[in-house]
C-alpha cells in the first residue's frame, strides 16, 4: 500500500507485534493508560468527540452507544467484542485479530474502563480455529502483564475477558442474536428497544461493538479526537478497512482513509480487474448490500456517498465480478446465503429467502418461467423491512440490485432456457432443481418423550 | 456409558466456572463432549443437561441451531469447502467437487464409509483474499485447487496433518472440538 495514512494496519507484516512485549514497544496500552487517567465520563467524550463510526456495518457512532450506558441500575455492566465475522466478502476482523491481538484487547479494555465495565467478552466465530487461538495467547499474557485482572496496569480497575467460541451460525454476528446465543439459547435476535445498551446480556447494560471498531479507540485515545476527525470524511471520519475479493489481481484488506473512491482501491490497491477484464459489478459491503456497476467506480467509499449511490458501506467488503460472470448464479448463490443461514424466527424471511432462492435456481438451470421476474420485482418490496431482523434485508439487496442493473441477463436466461454465460440449461439437458432441499439424516436415537417432558 | 470422564467432567465444571450463568457454557460443553464422540449423542446432550441443570429437550434445541454442532456421526475429518460468491468466482464449486470425489462420497453422502471424512459445502469462511478456501478440521488452505484438494484428502488418508495456509493445524476433527471447548490451545 502506499497513500495516506494507515492506522490500524501500520503494523501489518512485522511479526513482532503479535507478542505483549513487541506490541508495547510499538506504543501499545499507551492508549489504555491514557484513559485510565481520565475520568470515564472524558474516555466517552473524547470517543464521541472522535466521530468513530462502527465498522461491523450499521454506522452508529461509538461514543454515543457507549454514552447510552446507564450506571444507576445495579446491575452489572458488560462490554461484549463481536468477532462473529461472517458478512460474505468481509475478512478484515479476522486479519486483525492474527496480525496484532493486542490491538483489539487494548480496545476492549479502554471501552470496558468507560462504561464501568468489570467484565468482557469476545464472541469468537466458531469456523476461526486459528484467530482464536491467537487471541487466547494474547489474553494470557495480558492478565501475565497485568493489563487485565484484578488491577488493570495497578490501578483499581478490574477487568476480565473470556473468549467465547461460536458454533456456525450467520445471524450471531446480529447483535441481539449474538446476546441470545452467549447467554446459551439458540441464537435468533430480540426484539428492541429495550436496546443492548439498556438490557443485554443477563438484562445488564452492554456494549456490543466490532473488532475493527475497538480496534481503533486505542488510537484515538493516544492521538486525541480532533486527530482521528482530520482524516476520512466531516461525517464519516478515519480510515476504513476494506476487505477487496473475487474477480481483482491482489485481494486483501486495504486501509484507505474514508471516502476514497472505489476506483483507487481497485485500481491502485487491488491492481485493477483480474487478468485486465472489465468491470461488471461490485458489493460495496458484503453480500447484504446492493450491487454497484461499472458506472460508480467514482463513488467515494464512505457511509454517505455509498449510500447516495443506492447503497450502503455495510462492512466494507468488496467483492469484484468482471464480464464473464452469469448475475442471475451471483445472485442466486448470495441468496442461498440467507436462505441457509435465516434463523426460522420470522415467517417472511424462512419462507421468503426459500422461495426467492427456489425461482432464482429454476432460472440459472434454464427453467425460468416469463412469470418469473414479476413475480420476484412483487417479492422484493413485499420483503423489504419485513423481517425481525435486517437479516432479510440483506437478503433482498442482491435480488433487488441484480434485477435494477442486470435485468437483461434475468430476460435471456428465460428466454434462451438456458445460462448465457454456462451455455447448461433445460435445453442442453439440465434437470429441473428438485424442489424441497434434500432432508438431513435424522439423529439417531431421539431423546425419549418422558425426557422431554422432564 | 458416560461420554465424559471423571477428569472430562471436571474440566467441563472449570469451563461453567468461566461464565456469570451456567447456561452460558452450552456450547464449549458441547464441544467438550464432541471431543470425546466426535459428535454429540443424546447421552452427551443428557450429560450437558445434567451439568447445567437443563432438560436435554433444551439443550438439544440449541445443539440443533449451530452448525458446528453435528447431531450425528461424523468422520475423523471434517473437510469445509466454501462455496460462496468469492470462493465460487475462484472455483470454490469444482474444489468442493474434487474434495467429495476424493472422499469417495456417492451422491447424497456427507460422511464417508470409511469413517475417515465429512465433506460439507460451506457458506464465507472470512478468507476471501485466499479464495477459493478449504478447511480441514477449521485449519484454512487458501488457493485451492481441485488437484491440491485431492492431494490434502490423500496426506489425510496417509495420517499426515498438513500444514494450513496461517497457523498451526489440530491433529482431527476432537482435537479440534478440545480446542474449541476451550481446554487446550493450538500448538
Amino acid at each position: 500500500m502506499s497513500d495516506g495514512p494507515r492506522i490500524i494496519t501500520a503494523h501489518w507484516g512485522d511479526e513482532r507485534v503479535i507478542p505483549y512485549e513487541g506490541y508495547v514497544r510499538v506504543g501499545g496500552y499507551e492508549g489504555l493508560r491514557r484513559a485510565l487517567a481520565m475520568s470515564p465520563e472524558e474516555v466517552i467524550a473524547e470517543v464521541k468527540a472522535s466521530g468513530l463510526r462502527g465498522r461491523g456495518g450499521a454506522g452508529f457512532p461509538t461514543g454515543v452507544k457507549w454514552s447510552f450506558v446507564p450506571q444507576d441500575t445495579g446491575k452489572p455492566t458488560y462490554v461484549v467484542c463481536n468477532f462473529d465475522e461472517s458478512e460474505p466478502g468481509t475478512f478484515n476482523n479476522r486479519e486483525l485479530v492474527e496480525r496484532e491481538p493486542h490491538q483489539v484487547l487494548e480496545g476492549i479494555a479502554i471501552a470496558a474502563y468507560a462504561i464501568r465495565s468489570n467484565l468482557a467478552f469476545i464472541y469468537c466465530r466458531g469456523e476461526f480455529l486459528w484467530p482464536g487461538s491467537v487471541l487466547r495467547r494474547a489474553l494470557e499474557e495480558a492478565y501475565e502483564h497485568g493489563v487485565l485482572g484484578e488491577r488493570v496496569l495497578g490501578t483499581d480497575h478490574r477487568l476480565d475477558v473470556v473468549l467465547h467460541r461460536g458454533a456456525g451460525a450467520y445471524i450471531c454476528g446480529e447483535e441481539t442474536a449474538l446476546l441470545s446465543s452467549l447467554e446459551g439459547y439458540r441464537g435468533q435476535p430480540r426484539q428492541r428497544p429495550p436496546f443492548p445498551a439498556i438490557e443485554g446480556l443477563y438484562a445488564s447494560p452492554t456494549v456490543i461493538n466490532n473488532v475493527e471498531t475497538l480496534c481503533f479507540v486505542p488510537h484515538i485515545l493516544r492521538n486525541g479526537a480532533s486527530w482521528f476527525t482530520s482524516i476520512g470524511t466531516e461525517r464519516s471520519p478515519g480510515t476504513k478497512v476494506f476487505s477487496i475479493s473475487g474477480k481483482v489481481e491482489r485481494p486483501g484488506n486495504y486501509e484507505l482513509p474514508m471516502g476514497t473512491p472505489f476506483r483507487v482501491l481497485l485500481e491502485e490497491h487491488a491492481g485493477g480487474v483480474l487478468g485486465g477484464r472489465a468491470l461488471k459489478a461490485w458489493t460495496p459491503g458484503g453480500s447484504s448490500t446492493p450491487m454497484l456497476t461499472a458506472e460508480h467506480l467514482d463513488v467515494a467509499l464512505d457511509f454517505e456517498s455509498v449510500q447516495q449511490a443506492g447503497s450502503m458501506l455495510g462492512t466494507g467488503a468488496v467483492m469484484v465480478m468482471d464480464e464473464t460472470d452469469c448475475m442471475v448464479e451471483a445472485v442466486r448463490r448470495m441468496v442461498r446465503f440467507y436462505a441457509h443461514e435465516s434463523c426460522g424466527k420470522c415467517t417472511p424471511c424462512r419462507e421468503g429467502t426459500w422461495w426467492v432462492s427456489r425461482v432464482l435456481d429454476r432460472i440459472e438451470a434454464g427453467y425460468g418461467r416469463p412469470e418469473d421476474l414479476p413475480l420476484l420485482e412483487d417479492l422484493v418490496p413485499n420483503l423489504l423491512f419485513r423481517g425481525f431482523c435486517p437479516l432479510l434485508d440483506g437478503a433482498v439487496s442482491p435480488v433487488a440490485s441484480g434485477l435494477r442493473h442486470f435485468r437483461e441477463e434475468f430476460e435471456r436466461h428465460i428466454e434462451e432456457r438456458r445460462c448465457p454465460f454456462t451455455g447448461r440449461g433445460s435445453a442442453t439437458g439440465v434437470a429441473e432443481p428438485p424442489a424441497p432441499p434434500a432432508p438431513q439424516e435424522p439423529a439417531p436415537g431421539p431423546v425419549p418423550l418422558s425426557e422431554v417432558l422432564g | 456409558m458416560a461420554v465424559l470422564t471423571p477428569e472430562l467432567r471436571a474440566q467441563a465444571e472449570a469451563i461453567v466456572a468461566r461464565y456469570p450463568r451456567p447456561r452460558s457454557a452450552i456450547l464449549p460443553l458441547l464441544y467438550l463432549v464432541q471431543s470425546v464422540e466426535g459428535w454429540v449423542s443424546p447421552e452427551g446432550l443428557r450429560e450437558v443437561a445434567e451439568l447445567l441443570g437443563l432438560r436435554t429437550a433444551e439443550v438439544e434445541a440449541v445443539a440443533t441451531f449451530y452448525t458446528m454442532i453435528r447431531p450425528r456421526p461424523t468422520g475423523r475429518h471434517v473437510v469445509n469447502v466454501c462455496t460462496n460468491l468469492s470462493c465460487a468466482l475462484r472455483g470454490g464449486r469444482d474444489v468442493y467437487a474434487a474434495a467429495r470425489e476424493a472422499a469417495g462420497l456417492r451422491p447424497g453422502e456427507e460422511s464417508s464409509a470409511d469413517g475417515l471424512f465429512t465433506v460439507r459445502e460451506e457458506e464465507c469462511l472470512g478468507a476471501c483474499d485466499g479464495a477459493p478456501v478449504m478447511q480441514v478440521d477449521f485449519a484454512n488452505h487458501e488457493r485451492v485447487t481441485p488437484e491440491r484438494a485431492r492431494e490434502l484428502l490423500d496426506a489425510l488418508r496417509r495420517g499426515e496433518v498438513p500444514a494450513p495456509s496461517r497457523g498451526a493445524a489440530p491433529r482431527d476433527f476432537r482435537h479440534a472440538c478440545r480446542i474449541l471447548a476451550g481446554v487446550e490451545d493450538l500448538a
